[in-house]
């Protein structure tokens, strides 16, 4: 970083408000979880457009969606972008670190001599950058003020142009193309142990069993991201309980209708085993969604793991149990 | 005197030392602050989601809050393995801009 400076100039990088096709194909990637913390830009200082003395510096982190956000919210804007280094994390989730940070930010506008590329000394930042810096002390520490522009970088122009954020501008939402977005990685995270899950029940307990508890897994990480404000109840893991309760509903009667033989409980206790295992599944996977949300303090996420945590554990286990006996009793009546 | 807002999170907040800056009703996402006449006012206690931006922006020392991420995976891991609480933020990109 000191080279940076004793060069006498300090390095500015070009950029642009256009995304390329190696763009998207790069975000694409990012959402699957592909090569998760390779997603970066290098930190420092880049120049959008013909920037001036007089240009306005936006803060930002090295992660490719937060920083491609920022510059295709601009177009024909000239403007200096400082990019701080966060280890390849987004803005929000770098700021709960610490990565996105006063000290990382005091350091960086010196790093890249920024005091002597403006003339001005006001930064914009990113108002879900606020949880690691401490306005104050930048100022302190820098000269350099700290703006907290718009939680949305599409919201940039308007700022810009007003000199201030609406009320609107500075709530976080969680819209659908928000949470459908966080879906591709959802599904990898449970990609395996369900793959597993599903193959040992496959032989274990059949097809249609190893079909619904598949379905119990998609309805907690598919559908329950995309649905989540139409669900009824307010916690996640209620809610979890009524969607997987939806998605399982159809594979319990077809199992009531399809395990006959044997005495008459047979079939209402396999659907009953089922249902034990699959509503926990999807509830868990609920609960778990919680962290990906900008809205669920963590008062309120310890509240409802002590409220479901044993519930869920003894329906899943209450289920399995069941099942062996069934298996074991299917076994005997076969003989 | 700090005085809790509301039982459903942690935040505290003592209008006397407010110094009326604006920070904390600039940085809250959820708008738990507004701009009041000589203090800031808490309107939306319910809505804080402790993610700290206020406290870490206030001046005066007049809001505390233990902040961390509501994330259940991390508590639970943290619950099981006596570790500390880590994070598993994983969203928010599209709103982190
Ligand atoms: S902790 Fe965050 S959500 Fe809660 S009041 Fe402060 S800024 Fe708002
Ligand atoms: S940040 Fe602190 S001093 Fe400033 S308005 Fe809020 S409570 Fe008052």
């Amino acid at each position: 970083m000191t080279s940076e400076r004793s060069s006498g100039r300090p390095s500015v990088r070009a950029t642009t408000s256009t995304l390329t096709l190696a763009n998207w194909w790069d975000h694409f990637l990012a959402r699957w979880g592909v090569n998760r913390m390779g997603h970066r830009v290098d930190p420092g200082l880049y120049a959008l457009g013909q920037p001036k003395p007089d240009s306005p510096v936006f803060v930002t982190a090295n992660y490719t969606l937060s920083f491609d956000a920022l510059r295709s919210a601009l177009p024909n804007t000239d403007a200096y972008l400082l990019v701080l280094d966060t280890e390849g994390i987004n803005v929000w989730c770098a700021a709960g670190k610490g990565t996105f940070g006063t000290d990382e930010l005091v350091q960086r506008i010196d790093a890249v001599g920024l005091a002597e590329v403006v003339r001005h000394r006001d930064l914009i930042l990113p108002q879900l950058g606020a949880p690691g810096v401490n306005a104050h002390e930048v100022k302190r520490r820098s000269g350099f003020n700290v703006k907290y522009g718009p939680v949305r970088a599409a919201d940039l122009p308007a700022y810009l142009s007003a000199r201030q954020a609406t009320p609107e501008m500075r709530r976080v939402r969680f819209g659908l193309l928000d949470r459908v977005v966080l879906i591709p990685v959802e599904l990898v995270h449970v990609l395996w142990p369900t793959v597993a899950a599903a193959i040992v029940l496959w032989l274990a307990a059949g097809g249609l069993f190893a079909a619904g508890i598949l379905a119990a897994v998609l309805a907690g990480v598919v559908l329950f991201p995309a649905l989540l404000p139409w669900i009824p109840t307010r916690d996640f893991t209620s809610k979890g309980f009524v969607l997987g309760l939806a998605a399982s509903a159809p594979f319990a009667l077809t199992l009531l209708l399809w395990k006959q033989g044997g005495p008459a409980w047979i079939a209402p206790a396999w659907a009953g085993a089922f249902l034990l295992m699959a509503l926990p599944v999807t509830g868990f996977l609920a609960l778990n969604f919680t962290g990906s949300t900008p809205f669920t303090s963590r008062s309120g996420v310890r509240r409802e793991i002590q409220k479901y945590t044993r519930l869920m554990a003894a329906m899943f286990g209450g289920g399995i149990i069941l099942l062996i006996a069934l298996i074991v009793i299917g076994l005997v009546i076969e003989r | 005197m700090m005085s809790s807002v509301s039982a459903a999170n942690t935040l505290e907040y003592d209008a006397e030392r407010c110094v009326n800056c604006g920070l904390c009703s600039a940085v809250c996402p959820h708008g738990v602050f507004a701009q009041g006449e000589g203090a800031a006012e808490v309107v939306n206690a319910e809505a804080c989601m402790e993610c700290g931006a206020c406290q870490l922006n206030c001046p005066s020392g007049a809001i505390q809050v233990e902040s961390g991420v509501g994330c259940a995976y991390a508590l639970m891991r943290a619950a099981l393995k006596g570790e500390r609480e880590s994070d598993c933020c994983g969203g928010g990109d599209t709103t982190c801009g």
